[in-house]
């Protein structure tokens, strides 16, 4: 089995500072650099290089000089923090966007899903959206005639199949824009993280289509930040980190070696040394920001059984205040997980704050958290409710999964919360 | 087990790269959808639908009637006015359609750029395919216009697909411009009204081009439209103006700016996902 698919050899890829939506520029821009520097500019522009100021801009390496071979049939897990270049090898071995040094040299037919509906058009109907999603994903239109009954079963849209998808729940148009996507039969798969669609159910279909694909002998490569599903479904891993490849081989120890450089790189800890340099305004300044797993053993790793301490240190620098801190705990998506407060508590609730520093701490319970990146904002208020500091991104951590679930499931558990909460199951009659 | 499968390198490219039309003969089929698309989509939100292909043309064909045809007395070659002016008209706004839509096809289809691979010529090259339907829409008023005013085509009109062509690849290659540039400079968004604002009146579309003595008339097929305009009178008015030198003219500067935008696209394109 020396039959490689994907040879990618010292691959690199630089992106300007600044995202590229703020990349493009004015043309007036341009005219005063061409003030500037006339011949030098317009070469550049006929050049295909119209970066005015490309010397001056910051550049960042996305990927740095990455090399690995994937054999025909192996389905590889991507993992890596954001930001380690995961999409972008995605994006240079789909072709989408060119790689700045190295190459990759890629045997067999190329299907990419970087975003479920890429190309949906909200005017046209189902029947409408499946061939042109098809065509765009690179299907010939026999193709998809063949498979068109297939799809339609498979997102369980037959009903609605000659309505404008603007009429479509969510679900619905999510459904469909992945039915169409797993009816792709390419060679080789280029996927990015899009089980973290649709709902329950539907995510189990489409991990069993995944594991089917991989089944028939198809390459996949697969992005993903769920380490259960790159486990359950993966061969083989890669693991990127800031734009190196830290490690291949064997799934489950590259899982574990992320899991633990996770731990070691993530920042537990906030602290500003002076009031200068806090954080805040002449009311709060914060001192020090920490999360304290409870985990019992060396290993900081925060998992869904994982009680966390939130530790929040400030300076209260007018007297007499009558401090109330609120956390809220956000998903990544934004919404809000809960929000707690410091009358909870007995110490101090209710007084008068003189000036000088203060620690609160909340408690997180164990098995409340469910897998995935929380955001943690702080709120401090004075009893009128008057919001005296805001500070929208305290924090940012990861909760893990772990597999203790008791069952064959490797998509995300549904909801914004996973608690363990108490169940009973009695054998109630004899028949 | 490998062999037959075609290999592809991915790698950084240089300096001028070749146009690969055979990548983009591969992708023919999304070529054929995103037509299709636009042609189906463009109208589907207004009330009066694919009437507004007939309406453009003819609504600005009586504008140039009652103001350059009954005010200013603008000479129209013996021909009727109205029907000078509409068969002008007709290929114009095909012209102007098309490098109005192609030229924001890219900003236009941003994510599926940044998401998809696929020759991204096919993007503009489909805005204008798009608008040959309003094309035939359009053609078939001005067939009533001349059945009314009883004019008939001479065997000229043979060459009526030509000159649609020539339309077709002026159309293009400065829609292959337009769009490249746009990735870059949001400003052609405000240069486009612009300039097919000022491309109209550059084109003998409410006056003959026959004002002009030679050789001035000859040089001013250097405007490809010119050719086109005065190519479309002469197939089916039967203006006695034969455009022979013109065309040639014409013909020329069209593919000089297709060829030039096409290898301009291509040479822009690695950086387009990137920027879009």
């Amino acid at each position: 089995m020396s039959d490689i698919v994907i040879r990618v050899n010292g691959l690199s890829k630089k992106y300007r500072i600044g995202g590229r939506r703020e990349s493009y520029r004015t043309l007036r821009d341009s005219l005063t650099g061409a003030f500037l520097s006339p011949f030098r500019r317009a070469r550049r522009l006929l050049s295909g290089q119209p970066y005015g100021a490309a010397e001056l801009d910051k550049t960042i390496w996305a990927l740095k000089g990455i090399s690995f071979e994937i054999k025909r049939g192996e389905v590889v897990g991507i993992i890596g923090r954001n930001g380690a270049g995961k999409t972008t090898l995605l994006k240079i071995l789909s072709r989408i966007t060119e790689p700045t040094e190295g190459y990759a040299e890629i045997r067999g037919r190329v299907g990419s899903l970087l975003e479920v509906g890429t190309g949906f058009h909200p005017e046209l109907t189902g029947r409408e959206n499946i061939y042109l999603n098809g065509a765009i994903l690179g299907m010939k239109k026999a193709e998809i005639a063949r498979k068109f009954d297939e799809i339609v079963e498979f997102a369980e849209i037959d009903k609605f199949i000659d309505t404008p998808v603007k009429h479509y729940s969510s679900g619905m148009y999510v459904r469909l824009a992945f039915a169409v996507a797993a009816h792709l039969e390419p060679e080789i798969l280029l996927v990015d993280e899009v089980l973290a669609v649709g709902d329950a159910s539907f995510q189990k279909k489409c991990l069993k289509k995944m594991d089917d694909v991989a089944k028939k002998g198809q390459t996949v490569l697969f992005v993903s930040h769920n380490m259960q599903g790159v486990k359950g479904l993966c061969t083989k891993g890669i693991l990127l980190e800031k734009g190196d490849l830290k490690e291949i081989g064997e799934v489950g120890r590259v899982v574990d070696s992320y899991l633990m450089a996770d731990i070691n790189s993530c920042d537990m800890e906030r602290i500003w040394e002076s009031q200068e340099v806090a954080p805040g305004n002449d009311r709060i300044r914060l001192r020090r920001i920490r999360l304290i797993p409870e985990t019992g053993d060396r290993s900081k790793l925060i998992t869904t059984s994982t009680p966390v301490k939130v530790q929040a240190d400030y300076w209260n620098l007018v007297a007499n205040t009558k401090l109330i801190l609120n956390l809220a705990l956000y998903t990544i998506d934004g919404c809000i997980a809960f929000v707690s407060m410091t009358t909870e508590e007995s110490n101090w609730h209710g007084r008068g704050f003189p000036k000088g520093l203060f620690r609160s701490v909340c408690y997180i319970p164990a098995h409340l958290l469910n897998e995935g990146i929380y955001r943690i904002r702080l709120l401090f208020l004075d009893d009128d409710a008057i919001h005296l500091y805001d500070n929208e991104e305290a924090m940012i951590f990861t909760v893990h999964d772990i597999n203790d679930r008791g069952i064959k499931w490797y998509g995300r558990w549904q909801g914004i919360l996973r608690p363990k909460l108490q169940w009973t199951t009695d054998y109630v009659e004899h028949l | 087990m490998s062999t037959g499968a075609p290999v592809i390198t991915v790698k950084p490219s240089k300096g001028w790269i070749p146009l690969n039309l055979r990548d983009l003969w591969e992708y023919r089929e999304l070529l054929y959808f995103l037509s299709w698309r636009d042609i189906k989509v463009r109208y589907k939100q207004t009330v009066l639908g694919a009437a507004w292909a007939i309406i453009q043309p003819f609504f600005t064909m009586v504008i140039f009637s009652l103001f350059f045809g009954k005010l200013a007395k603008v000479p129209s070659d013996g021909i009727p006015y109205p029907i000078f002016a509409y068969a002008a008209l007709v290929p114009w706004h095909f012209f102007a359609n098309g490098i109005n839509q192609s030229a924001n096809s890219l900003v236009g289809n941003a994510n599926l750029i940044r998401k998809v691979y696929f020759p991204r010529l096919v993007v503009p090259l489909s805005s204008v395919i798009s608008g040959v339907v309003d094309f035939v829409l359009a053609f078939a008023v001005l067939l009533g216009m001349m059945f009314f005013y009883d004019i008939y085509p001479t065997s000229n009109i043979i060459w009526l697909p030509l000159l649609l062509l020539l339309a077709f690849v002026t159309s293009l290659g400065v829609g292959l411009w337009l769009s490249a540039l746009n990735v870059q400079f949001r400003d052609v968004f405000y240069i486009v009204p612009f300039l097919i604002q000022f491309w109209l009146f550059a084109t003998p579309i409410a006056y003959p081009s026959s004002l002009l003595s030679e050789p001035w008339r000859t040089l001013f097929g250097i405007n490809p439209m010119v050719g086109v305009v005065e190519g479309f009178r002469w197939a089916l008015l039967d203006t006695d103006t034969t455009p022979g030198t013109i065309m040639v003219v014409s013909s020329l500067v069209a593919i000089v700016l297709l060829v030039g935008g096409a290898f301009y696209f291509k040479r822009l394109e690695r950086s387009f996902a990137d920027v879009v």
